[in-house]
């Protein structure tokens, strides 16, 4: 997929103007935020088990090189393959060609970021195979074109209107008065024509949710059971992941496990969770005969030993784009590439380049929520800043957004003069909005307030209810 | 050999960025010790219980995660519970299993018009029938091991999948299901596939309204045996 990130600021405007999407935004919005929730309540030990988590994790980056010798050497022995790739069009290559030396002509494909990441179905189709999305949300932006707009629901923009008018123009063979209300009728349908592709597979592809050093397992955390039947039909077993996804043992991967599908979805476990270890074994009567590991790069070791390194242990349980202000309100297409929201705002930089990346770091609130959140406690919000100061060092920030800066900064220098402007502005504020705790609109600011409310000042500013404070406090 | 030189490369790259070496004795040791000690994290307290507690809280779990629940006594009602189960959800008599030595014990002459078909799964198998290895209750996970005795193919394709689960099976977290899994004999071999399973197949893809039967079975039926 070719990055958008640098038209953002255009996507996001689109998006916000799109009546349609923000129609299902709003249906959809908060349901994940509101079952993690419920899910954390129910797990006394979740913090702590984020500790453990982020502790295993950061001990894995800081052991990197040794731990995937382990993991290639228990791959080995299971009688796996392992392929290293550098880069995005390495990796394609190595998979490519993998899938011509087995003469495959069908290849599906379970749930994956990282095949997104290094555009695998464009590259497989212009090599002349035919390749199949099997996660029902992949498959529909898959049939439509489209890429994902959420890291674990990729087709969380679209309605069921949309989904049907798709099936009825894609799915000729089945009856045209069929009746498709429900999402129910939806996800029948999709079993049955993706039922047929899982049967005629010659290689299935998945991704990797960890890859087990201990044991050279690769593990997926699925809830349909596409990756299960992805991988356990076909000749051939690929599976694509990148080098940071490496757990050291089977107890380690179990406490990540159980702050995964609890940030994710809000389940207390996933449907289905799949250790997967080398070919099919002797006197197997299925499986795969063949099974491959291609690892990625793709620009992380560039990542380690920087103050971008805690990212590398994001588990792609998407909590923060869940919670995120901003990606609620604009979406993942806007985001322009496969990464959307805060962990896309740190990640999509060090990959894509602050030149192509730089609008997403500064699409944020700095509320602080993404990294209240994560699993994995990485500090979104501190990354995004770096990001900042990159790009503002690099001379990439905007002519008004300076002149803004130094117009603040004038008068955060003079104290006095600050305190009075805030004040009149305040007072100035409390005045038009009368009784309203909320302005909908401000002369020659439309843009700002046709997608949101500015809150009312409550009459006094922040400093003078301090001083206030204060002096009570001294009094009693 | 390209992805010899890109090996090494990206190993080189991950030492530099760490700014270590690969002669470093002490971190290699550190994580052999590792890999080889298999130390247990934090255990939910909500795992630690035994017996009885054991299936009423995997039992709880599992019915969350709209699995059906059948209890027997002993082995002996296998088949009678199978059949009930399948007239009652309109399902042929015919079930599709692996060669396990488990169903060697049961006594499917008292059900002669359920039929058994040995082997992995079809597109045309409606239900399939799997023994599972053991099960974690702290989230009513099961855990499958592939081989001929249960094919993965079984708990997959057909719509319906029935498990039966003996309770003396049961551990409470899931470290404890990977610590029988090492008394096995194959260990340190790994089956090819590990399913861990807790519920139905299901999506929300579309408009987040979940739906059962995505791919996988749209119904998972566990009978545990009280023995």
């Amino acid at each position: 997929m070719e990055p958008k990130s640098q038209f953002f600021l255009d996507r996001s405007s689109q998006a916000l103007n799109n009546r349609e999407l923000q129609d299902t935004f709003r249906k959809v919005g908060g349901g994940f935020a509101k079952k993690r929730g419920e899910a954390r309540a129910a797990l006394p030990e979740f913090d702590q088990l984020r500790d453990e988590a982020r502790d295993i994790k950061d001990h894995v980056l800081e052991n990197l090189d040794l731990y995937l010798e382990e993991f290639e050497k228990n791959v080995l022995n299971s009688g796996g393959h392992v392929h290293w790739a550098k880069t995005d069009q390495d990796a394609c290559a190595i998979i490519a060609e993998l899938c011509e030396k087995v003469d495959a002509r069908t290849i599906t494909k379970g749930k994956s970021m990282i095949t997104e990441e290094i555009g695998l179905n464009d590259y497989l189709e212009n090599a002349g195979f035919e390749v199949v999305e099997t996660d029902l949300g992949d498959y529909l932006i898959q049939i439509r074109g489209e890429g994902p707009s959420h890291i674990i629901a990729p087709a969380i923009h679209l309605n069921r209107k949309q989904i049907e008018q798709d099936f009825r123009t894609r799915h000729q063979s089945f009856p045209a008065d069929r009746v498709l209300d429900e999402p129910a009728q939806l996800v029948a349908e999709a079993r049955q024509v993706l039922r047929n592709k899982f049967l005629e597979s010659d290689v299935g592809i998945t991704g990797a949710n960890f890859l087990v050093a201990e044991t050279g397992s690769t593990v997926i955390v699925t809830n349909e059971g596409n990756g299960d039947l992805t991988q356990c039909l076909p000749r051939v077993h690929i599976v694509v992941a990148s080098i940071e996804k490496i757990v050291p043992t089977l107890e380690d991967t179990s406490t990540i496990l159980r702050v995964l599908a609890r940030s994710a979805t809000g389940q207390e476990f996933s449907s289905y969770t799949t250790f997967s270890t080398g070919p099919k074994k002797a006197g197997d009567p299925d499986g795969p005969e063949n099974f491959h590991v291609v690892l990625l790069d793709n620009g992380r070791t560039e990542m380690l030993g920087t103050e971008f390194q805690e990212m590398l242990r994001c588990i792609r349980c998407g909590a923060c784009m869940n919670h995120c202000p901003v990606y609620q309100a604009v979406g993942g297409h806007s985001y322009g590439w496969v990464y959307p929201g805060p962990m896309g705002a740190v990640l999509a930089p060090s990959l894509l380049g602050i030149d192509r990346a730089g609008h997403l770091p500064n699409a944020s609130t700095f509320c602080g929520r993404c990294e209240d959140v994560c699993p994995m406690r990485i500090p979104l919000p501190k990354m995004m800043r770096h990001w900042r100061e990159r790009e503002f060092q690099s001379g990439q920030t905007s002519a008004i957004q300076k002149a803004g800066l130094k117009i603040w900064a004038y008068f955060a220098k003079r104290p006095r003069l600050y305190h009075f402007a805030s004040r009149q502005a305040s007072r100035l504020f409390a005045t038009v909005a009368g009784r309203k705790s909320y302005i909908r609109s401000i002369p020659f600011d439309s843009g700002w307030t046709a997608h949101r409310d500015l809150p009312t000042p409550q009459g006094r500013t922040f400093q003078e209810l301090w001083e206030a404070d204060k002096e009570r406090q001294e009094k009693s | 050999m390209k992805s010899d030189l890109a090996r090494n490369e990206i190993l080189d790259s991950v030492r530099k960025s760490l700014r270590v070496s690969n002669k470093d004795q002490q971190r290699k040791r550190v994580v052999l010790d590792h890999l080889r000690y298999h130390k247990r994290n934090l255990i939910p307290q909500r795992s630690i219980v035994d017996g009885v507690n054991l299936v009423e809280l995997l039992t709880h779990y599992l019915k969350g995660q709209q699995a059906n629940i059948i209890r027997i006594k002993n082995k002996e009602e296998l088949p009678a519970a199978i059949s009930e189960f399948l007239k009652l959800n309109n399902l042929p008599s015919r079930i599709r299993c692996g060669n396990d030595p488990h169903w060697d014990a049961i006594p499917w002459d008292q059900k002669p018009s359920l039929e058994r078909i040995i082997g992995p799964a079809n597109a045309d198998d409606r239900v399939s029938l799997s023994l599972a290895f053991g099960a974690a209750a702290e989230t009513g996970t099961l855990f499958l091991l592939s081989g001929p005795e249960n094919p993965t193919s079984n708990n997959f394709l057909p719509e319906t999948h029935i498990v039966m689960l003996q309770s003396s099976d049961i551990s409470g977290p899931y470290e404890d299901v990977w610590t029988r899994l090492r008394k096995t004999p194959q260990y340190p071999a790994m089956p090819r596939t590990v399913n861990l399973i807790s519920g139905p197949s299901r999506t929300a893809d579309i408009e987040q309204t979940i739906a059962l039967g995505a791919h996988g079975p749209r119904q998972l039926c566990v009978i545990i045996v009280e023995e």
